[in-house]
């Protein structure tokens, strides 16, 4: 299997299970996607969001270890934590909590898979605690993103209009 | 307002709303209209009816007798805005990440002879 166009991250909210899926494509090797997501560094550098300040809290990369950051923006923190249960070279599992809804969990596995020629797939997989906790994951860029292609949207639910 | 959104998704979860919600793209149905492809009795399509109309999925007109059921397409627009949002988030995201890639990608293949002599070990 091949790929040579690159193409944008693809996203899929399952009807009936509380699951999210997306997958993007990555011209890297499986081994550095795994480098990208395991190395506290490099991790970092792209979990943004981009006008956040990261703060990595904890961070051990292996089965049974366990990570916290923090998203820093405008004098408020957001903080994340959980668990890896598994980090191999195709994927890595993990547990996902957002301090700020200390009750809800997500389990979340991410393949990589190799398309040879230098890209690798990448799928992740968020399991929710239901379909209400998933879809305000959904939601969640309500709260932390500042995006003017969508500030009409925002307007027309502050007001009511929708 | 969020709480609409959650309306919508829990009312499209179940497969004959989203059945009926597809039927109505097409355009109004009645009621009857509606049960006909499914085995069940007027009365679970109107329950499933008074679902997505909470969801403000659908409305029915309240003068004409056949009431015929309306699909309200702004709200579907609504969630998928909202999916999208959050895809343009993660894409946001991983285009950070192919920056990271392509660094990777440049100590590790990109000159290795000039990083091996650099590097005094």
């Amino acid at each position: 299997m091949t790929t040579t166009a690159r193409t944008e991250a693809t996203i899929e909210a399952h009807p009936t299970l509380p699951i999210i899926t997306i997958k993007r494509d990555f011209r890297a090797t499986p081994a550095q996607l795994l480098r990208a997501h395991t190395d506290r560094d490099l991790f970092a550098r792209w979990i943004g969001p981009s006008y956040a300040q990261v703060t990595i809290d904890y961070w051990d990369a292996r089965r049974g270890g366990a990570f916290r950051y923090l998203n820093g923006h405008d004098g408020q923190e957001y903080a994340f934590y959980g668990s890896f249960h598994e980090v191999s070279e195709s994927r890595i599992v993990q547990t996902f909590t957002f301090e700020g809804m200390p009750d809800s969990v997500a389990l979340e596995t991410m393949w990589f898979e190799d398309l040879g020629d230098g890209w690798t797939r990448l799928r992740t997989q968020s399991l929710c605690d239901s379909i209400s906790e998933r879809d305000q994951w959904l939601r969640s860029g309500m709260e932390v993103g500042v995006n003017d292609g969508y500030a009409k949207l925002d307007g027309l639910l502050a007001d009511g209009s929708l | 307002m969020a709480d609409q959104l959650s309306r919508v998704f829990a009312a499209l979860a179940d497969p004959t709303r989203r059945d009926i919600v597809a039927r109505l793209t097409l355009g109004d149905a009645t009621v009857g209209e509606l049960a006909e492809p499914y085995e069940v009795s007027l009365q679970a399509v109107s329950k499933h009816l008074r679902v997505l109309e909470e969801a403000g999925l659908v409305t029915r007109s309240r003068d004409a007798q056949r009431r015929p059921v309306h699909l309200e397409a702004e709200v579907f627009d609504l969630m998928e805005k909202w999916i999208e949002r959050y895809r343009r988030q993660a894409e946001e995201r991983f285009r950070r990440l192919d920056a990271v890639l392509a660094d990777l990608q440049d100590t590790e293949s990109g000159e290795p002879d000039r990083n091996e002599r650099g590097a005094a070990s």
